[in-house]
C-alpha cells in the first residue's frame, strides 16, 4: 500500500483551546505588553493617568458645595485643607442651577418645561423602540417617577403637580394597553409642547393643527389623481394660506368665547438648557424628513428638482451658521411681509433646521448611493410605484446605513445650538455663564459652571451615540 | 443535469399571444445593443435565450418589463403596450415576474415579508391572505421552514428559490429569469432548475437568460441564439442543439458543450 492513500475513519471532535490562550493573563498579554514598544506605551499611560489625577484629586474632593460667593468658598476651602490646596466651587452651581436649566423662566412656571420635557419622552418612546412595549413602559415610567420628584422638589403648586402626574400616568397606561396609540402623542406632541412653554391662548396651537388638518384633505383629494408631488404641493399650499388668512379671524372669534389659558412667557425669557433642548430637538425632527426629501431630490432625474435640491444643499453647506444665525435675527425680517412679527427662537430654529438639513441629505445620499441597483431594480419588477418602493425598500436599508452620520449630524446640531449666543440668546454655555460670571459674587469662577454644561451636554450626545448604536445592532439583518 | 421524467401534459403552447416584440431597437448611448428584434411569444411557451456575454440577452429580456427602455420599436406585453406611461409600466410589471442573477432579495425584510410585500402594497391583498399564499409558494420552492429568517442567513440556492417564489406571489402570467443559476455553486443550480422545471410543468410562460443546456434541452420549446444585439438563430431544442444552421452558433454549440 502507498503512502498517499489515506482514508479517515473518524471525524475528529472539536476541542477547546490550551489553557494559556484564555483569560486574564492572555487579555493583558495580547493587548497591553504585547511588545516593547507596546509596554513602553503602557507604561506612559498609566504614568501620565497617575499625574493626572494626583494633580486634580484634591480640587474634586476639597469641593465646597455651601457658599454664597467665591471668596467664601475659597476661605473654607484655605480653613478645612490648608492655605495651599485647591478647592472646585459648586456653590455657584447650587445657586444657580435654575438659570443654567431654565434661564429666566419663572420659578413658579417651572412646571412646564419640566411636563413638556417628560412628555418629549413619552412622544419618542414608540419612535425609539418601535417594537418593545416593556421598554416603552419602563422608559414612560422612569420619567413619571423623575418629573414626580423633581416637582416636589421644587415645591410645585400641588395642582400643577397632580395635573403633571396625572397626564404621565395616563400615558403609561396608554402605553401598556395600546402602545401605538402613543403615535398620537407623537403627532399631536409639537403643537402642545409650544403651548405649554410659551403659554397662550390653547386656541392658538389648535387652529395651527386644523392647518395640518386642511393639508390632509387637500392632499387626499389632489393625490389620487395627479400624484404624490402634485398633492403635498397643493396640500402645502392650501396649510399656508389657511395660517395666513384663515387662522386668525378664526382665533380672533374663538379664543374670547372659549378662553382656557397659560400665563403667556415671551421667547427673551428663555434660556440655558431649555432653550438648547427647544432649538435642537425640533431642528433634529424636522431636518431629518426635510434631508430625506433633498437627497431624493437630489438624485431626481427631474432637472429641476435636481437643481434646486443641489443649488440648496451647495448653498447652505457653503455657508458658516453663524451667517445663517445673524440672517435669523437680522435679514430675515426684510424678506418677509410687513408687520409680520416672527419670534427670534422660531426664526433661529428655521435656519438651523435648514442648515442641519443640507448635511443631513448628504448624509443620507450616501447611503441611496451605498445601495446595490438590483434593490431598485427588484422593487421595479415587483410593481411598487417610486413612493412605495422609497418607503418600504429604500429608505429603511439607506437610513439604516446612514445612521452613524445622521447621529453624528444630530450631535453636531445639538452641540451647535450654543452658537444662538451670538445673536443674543442666552445659550447655557456662553449666554448664561457670562451672566453668572458677571455676578460679583462669582466674579472669577472658571471651571465649575463650564464643567457643568459641559458634563449635562455630554450626557445627553453620549445617550444619543449609545441609542445610535443601539439601533445599528437591532437593525442588524446581513448576518455576514 | 435536469430531471429526468418530465411531466409534459400541461406544457401546452397556446395560440394566444402573451408578447409581441416588433422592429425593437435600442441604444446606451451611441452604443447599438439591441438591433431589430422581432420576436413573438405565445402563452405557455418556454423560451430559452443563450449567447456569449455582451450579445444583448438580459437587456433584450429587461426591456420586457421596462427596466430598460427601448427606443424604437413596439413591446406588447399581455395586450398592453410598453410606452412611457407609467400606469402601464406598473401593469405590465405587476403580471411579469422576474428573477434575477443575484437574487435582489430585499435584506432588511424576512423571507415571509419579501414574498407578501408587493402582494400588500400593489395588489392591495389583506395581510393574512398574503401570507397564506407566500407560505404555499414557500412550501412549493420546498423552503416553508425559513419563512421567519432574513435572506442573509440562507444560501444561494435557497435564496434564489425564494426569489421565485417572491415573483409566484404576484401570481404573474409571464415569469422572466435572467440567468438565475449564474450566481450559484454547482451544488446549488440542480435545485433552482428543479422549481423552474416544475414551474414549467404548470404551464407558466417563462423566458429565461441561461447557459444551462440541459435544461434548454428538457424543458424549452424554443431556443434563441443571440449574438451583438440581433437574433442570429431560433429553432426547437433539438433541431437547435443537433443541428445548429449559422456559423456563429456551431461555434458557440461547440465551446460551451465542448467540455
Amino acid at each position: 500500500m502507498s503512502d498517499t492513500n489515506f482514508v479517515r475513519t473518524e471525524m475528529l471532535p472539536p476541542v477547546a483551546p490550551p489553557v494559556s490562550q484564555r483569560g486574564v493573563v492572555r487579555w493583558l498579554r495580547e493587548n497591553l505588553f504585547s511588545g516593547p514598544l507596546n509596554t513602553i506605551l503602557s507604561l506612559l499611560a498609566v504614568a501620565a493617568l497617575y499625574y493626572l489625577i494626583k494633580a486634580s484629586l484634591p480640587w474634586w474632593l476639597n469641593g465646597v458645595w455651601n457658599a454664597t460667593s467665591l471668596r467664601e468658598c475659597r476661605d473654607i476651602v484655605a480653613a478645612s485643607a490648608g492655605p495651599d490646596a485647591t478647592g472646585a466651587c459648586w456653590a455657584v452651581i447650587r445657586e444657580r442651577w435654575h438659570q443654567f436649566l431654565f434661564g429666566f423662566y419663572l420659578p413658579e412656571l417651572w412646571w412646564r418645561p419640566m411636563l413638556c420635557f417628560a412628555l418629549l419622552f413619552v412622544a419618542l418612546a414608540p419612535v425609539l423602540y418601535s417594537d418593545s412595549r416593556r421598554n416603552i413602559a419602563l422608559l414612560i415610567g422612569a420619567v413619571t417617577a423623575l418629573l414626580a420628584l423633581c416637582l416636589l422638589l421644587l415645591d410645585t403648586v400641588v395642582l400643577h403637580l397632580v395635573v403633571s402626574v396625572g397626564v404621565m400616568l395616563a400615558l403609561l397606561v396608554v402605553a401598556w394597553t395600546a402602545p401605538r396609540k402613543l403615535l398620537w402623542v407623537t403627532l399631536l406632541y409639537p403643537f402642545f409642547a409650544v403651548w405649554l412653554l410659551w403659554g397662550g391662548s390653547v386656541w392658538g396651537p389648535i387652529t395651527t393643527l386644523l392647518g395640518v388638518g386642511v393639508m390632509a384633505i387637500a392632499y387626499r383629494l389632489v393625490a389620487p389623481s395627479l400624484g404624490v408631488v402634485m398633492g403635498s404641493s397643493i396640500g402645502f399650499v392650501a396649510a399656508c394660506l389657511w395660517w395666513l388668512f384663515a387662522q386668525g379671524p378664526l382665533l380672533a372669534a374663538v379664543a374670547p368665547a372659549l378662553p382656557f389659558d397659560l400665563q403667556p412667557v415671551t421667547s427673551d425669557k428663555f434660556g440655558g438648557f431649555l432653550l438648547a433642548f427647544v432649538i435642537g430637538v425640533s431642528s433634529i425632527s424636522i431636518s431629518l424628513p426635510l434631508g430625506i426629501l433633498l437627497a431624493l431630490g437630489r438624485r431626481s432625474d427631474m432637472l429641476l428638482i435636481k437643481t434646486l435640491s443641489v443649488g440648496f444643499i451647495e448653498f447652505v453647506r457653503g455657508v458658516p451658521l453663524i451667517t445663517m444665525l445673524f440672517t435669523a435675527s437680522l435679514l430675515l425680517q426684510y424678506f418677509l411681509p410687513p408687520r409680520t412679527n416672527f419670534d427670534l427662537i422660531l426664526r433661529v430654529v428655521i435656519l438651523v433646521t435648514l442648515f442641519s438639513a443640507a448635511y443631513n441629505a448628504e448624509v443620507v445620499r450616501g447611503g441611496l448611493a451605498a445601495l446595490p441597483r438590483g434593490q431598485y431594480e427588484a422593487a421595479d419588477a415587483l410593481g411598487l410605484d417610486y413612493w412605495q418602493a422609497q418607503r418600504l425598500i429604500i429608505m429603511p436599508q439607506a437610513l439604516k446605513i446612514s445612521i452613524p452620520g445622521i447621529v453624528s449630524t444630530f450631535i453636531g446640531l445639538f452641540k451647535d445650538t450654543t452658537l444662538v449666543s451670538f445673536v443674543g440668546l442666552n445659550d447655557p454655555l456662553k449666554g448664561i455663564t457670562q451672566i453668572v460670571r458677571a455676578d460679583i459674587n462669582w466674579k472669577g469662577i472658571y471651571w465649575e459652571p463650564y464643567i457643568f454644561v459641559g458634563a449635562i451636554f455630554f450626557l445627553a450626545c453620549f445617550g444619543m451615540s449609545r441609542y445610535s448604536m443601539y439601533l445599528e445592532q437591532k437593525l442588524k439583518t446581513d448576518h455576514r | 443535469m435536469a430531471k429526468t421524467a418530465i411531466d409534459r401534459s400541461k406544457m401546452q403552447v397556446s395560440d394566444e399571444i402573451a408578447i409581441q416584440i416588433t422592429g425593437m431597437n435600442k441604444w446606451y448611448g451611441s452604443f447599438h445593443v439591441l438591433r431589430d428584434i422581432n420576436m413573438t411569444v405565445n402563452k405557455g411557451e418556454r423560451i430559452v435565450i443563450c449567447g456569449p456575454s455582451g450579445s444583448g440577452k438580459s437587456t433584450l429580456i429587461r426591456c420586457i418589463n421596462r427596466l430598460e427602455e427601448h427606443q424604437q420599436g413596439q413591446i406588447i406585453v399581455d395586450g398592453t403596450e410598453l410606452t412611457s406611461d407609467l400606469k402601464n409600466i406598473d401593469k405590465v410589471r405587476s403580471e411579469v415576474g422576474m428573477v434575477f442573477q443575484h437574487f435582489n432579495l430585499f435584506p432588511h425584510l424576512t423571507i415571509l415579508e419579501n414574498c407578501t410585500l408587493a402582494p400588500i402594497w400593489v395588489r392591495k391583498t389583506p395581510k393574512a391572505e398574503a401570507e397564506e399564499t407566500a407560505m404555499h409558494f414557500l412550501r412549493k420552492v420546498k423552503i416553508p421552514e425559513q419563512a421567519h429568517k432574513y435572506p442573509g442567513q440562507l444560501s444561494g440556492g435557497q435564496q434564489q428559490r425564494v426569489a421565485i417564489a417572491r415573483s409566484l406571489c404576484m401570481k404573474p402570467r409571464i415569469m422572466l429569469f435572467d440567468e438565475p443559476t449564474s450566481a450559484l455553486d454547482p451544488e446549488m443550480i440542480k435545485e433552482v432548475l428543479d422549481t423552474m422545471i416544475s414551474l414549467a410543468e404548470e404551464g407558466m410562460t417563462m423566458l429565461c437568460v441561461t447557459h444551462e443546456m440541459g435544461f434548454a434541452q428538457a424543458v424549452a420549446n424554443r431556443v434563441i441564439f443571440m449574438d451583438q444585439g440581433q437574433i442570429v438563430e431560433q429553432n426547437e431544442p433539438r433541431e437547435f442543439f443537433n443541428n445548429p444552421q449559422s456559423d456563429r452558433t456551431k461555434l458557440f454549440l461547440s465551446q460551451i458543450l465542448g467540455h
